[in-house]
């Protein structure tokens, strides 16, 4: 059914006779045309575009748990395209643009807030580095504005100017940047795949790969062997563990994020802010929490949860430019994993196994990515070849020497 | 996460630095005839299992010393703490 202000009302008065669940739970067959491994954000949006911008048909989506359990359910919800380097800024303002059109384009509200997102700044070096990073913004299309204290103090009044050891400089300025409802995000991809024919099939881990004469002809799982002729892995975050069955080691290590959501307050936070001298961001959710998160741990992981000195950490930046937080208390915090590849960007690429692709290494970026990711995934699966935006995203960059590192950071995940 | 660093006794995670999986110990020879393929597996290739790993910890905000730390990634249990240079040192006798 048509989501809209007219149906609202019709089943109001009707009885709500018409909503129904909005994906089915089909059992799954025995042979696909392509199979989309991870029911996640990326894998819905795979399904998705695969279906309406390339016309393949006879997809399934297997998840090995709900769907969206993963970490696009489990992230701090902000969408951004400020990033530098020509090998991912097209890609990410390839996304922004998606983001803007994807509540019409999905017919599904997924409270799509462009509220802004502001890196701030702190010395000379900094901004002349965000003027850099703005004008490469601008040259790939997207948007960038460079804040000066004054205009910082205008729009956030509320930070600490008077921080001796990091005094507020100014700040860059993404207006089209902003929140989604991370959620909304897989249920409406999810939604709009089911109804276009994608199986989404829950509860269906994948155990291992049919590996026939070098080509992948299916896999094996939880609810029996399925065979596809091509088989997209999409399961970030657990990608190791995934490709390790497939016999494939990856320039990755999973490690954890930690989240943060403190208790509803007023509306005080008018967008989403970036510390410069430490690692923080926060925004505030429509419900009143304030959603921040900071660096990852820093140690390979697969327990979903993390420890408590990351959490001194990330609430020390927040107080160091926001003091006013300090009196509001935590309600929530968890963990996710992210795929950390070793310079920071990830892949979207086939690999050496005919009819096996993988996606992943999405570092602590993935969300932002959902749209995009999606589309040049199933441009890869439908065209062999990998979209002009994401024709970095390959595996063997650091064989070759074209490492992609946005922060200059070095070879080592837990840098970036 | 408490390390038991064999010298120091029980240590906070914090005081240490991580490096990654303990095969970095294992640096490739730079004369063999297929360095540059060895070294790339070497520096950017990982297991990343689920499960037990040995990892390189170095004690930053302690006595520096490198640790091969045992752990299992599914639950941040930790089984053994070696120092790396005696590992080391045990594996170069070995050879």
């Amino acid at each position: 059914m048509k989501y809209s202000g007219w149906n609202i009302l019709k089943q109001a008065l009707t009885g709500k006779k018409e909503w129904a669940p909005v994906w089915h739970k089909p059992e799954p067959k025995s042979h696909y045309e392509t199979i989309v491994i991870g029911g996640g954000g990326h894998g819905l949006a795979t399904a998705y575009y695969l279906t309406t911008e390339y016309g393949m048909k006879n997809i399934a989506v297997l998840e090995k748990s709900h769907l969206g359990s993963g970490n696009v359910g489990r992230n701090t919800t902000i969408i951004r395209s400020n990033y530098l380097l020509p090998g991912n800024e097209p890609f990410y303002e390839l996304s922004m643009k998606l983001w803007e059109n994807l509540e019409q384009t999905l017919n599904y509200n997924a409270m799509v807030s462009q509220r802004g997102v502001v890196n701030l700044f702190h010395s000379d070096a900094q901004r002349d580095s965000f003027v850099r990073r703005g004008n490469a913004m601008c040259i790939a299309g997207a948007d960038a504005v460079l804040l000066d204290e004054r205009g910082i103090r205008n729009l956030c009044p509320f930070l600490d100017y008077e921080n001796s050891r990091f005094p507020i400089k100014g700040g860059l300025l993404q207006p089209r940047g902003g929140t989604v409802r991370h959620d909304a995000v897989a249920w409406g991809y999810a939604r709009g795949s089911d109804s276009l024919g994608v199986d989404i099939i829950e509860n269906c881990e994948v155990t291992g790969f049919i590996i026939k004469e070098g080509r992948c002809v299916g896999v094996e799982t939880a609810r029996g062997n399925i065979s596809a002729n091509k088989i997209a892995v999409c399961v970030a975050g657990s990608s190791g563990r995934l490709m390790g069955k497939a016999g494939i080691r990856l320039p990755i290590e999973s490690h954890v994020l930690q989240a943060f959501v403190s208790e509803g307050l007023k509306p005080i936070l008018p967008n989403v802010i970036t510390f410069g001298a430490g690692h923080f961001y926060i925004s505030q959710s429509d419900k009143g929490g304030l959603v921040f998160g900071g660096d990852i741990d820093g140690y390979n992981t697969y327990a979903q949860r993390g420890n408590l000195p990351i959490v001194e950490d990330v609430c020390a930046a927040g107080v160091a430019i926001m003091p006013m937080i300090g009196r509001s208390r935590l309600l929530r915090m968890w963990g996710g994993l992210v795929d950390m590849s070793m310079d920071g960007s990830p892949f979207i690429d086939k690999t050496r196994i005919e009819g096996l692709y993988f996606n992943g290494g999405w570092c602590y970026g993935g969300f932002k990515a959902t749209p995009a990711s999606g589309f040049c995934y199933a441009h890869l699966l439908a065209k062999d070849e990998p979209h002009p935006v994401a024709a970095e995203f390959r595996l063997d960059r650091f064989k070759r020497g074209h490492m992609i590192d946005e922060k200059g950071a070095g070879a080592q995940p837990n840098l970036h | 996460m408490i390390i038991n660093h064999p010298l120091l006794g029980p240590r906070d995670a914090s005081e240490f630095i991580y490096l990654g999986d303990a095969s970095l110990i294992d640096r490739p020879d730079w004369n063999s005839e297929n360095a540059a393929q060895q070294f790339y597996e070497y520096l950017y290739l990982r297991d990343n299992p689920a499960g037990t790993i040995r990892e390189l910890w170095f004690h930053e905000y302690g006595d520096r010393s490198w640790l091969v730390v045992t752990r299992n990634t599914l639950t941040h249990e930790i089984v053994n703490v070696e120092l790396a240079r005696d590992i080391d040192r045990e594996e170069k006798h070995s050879r």
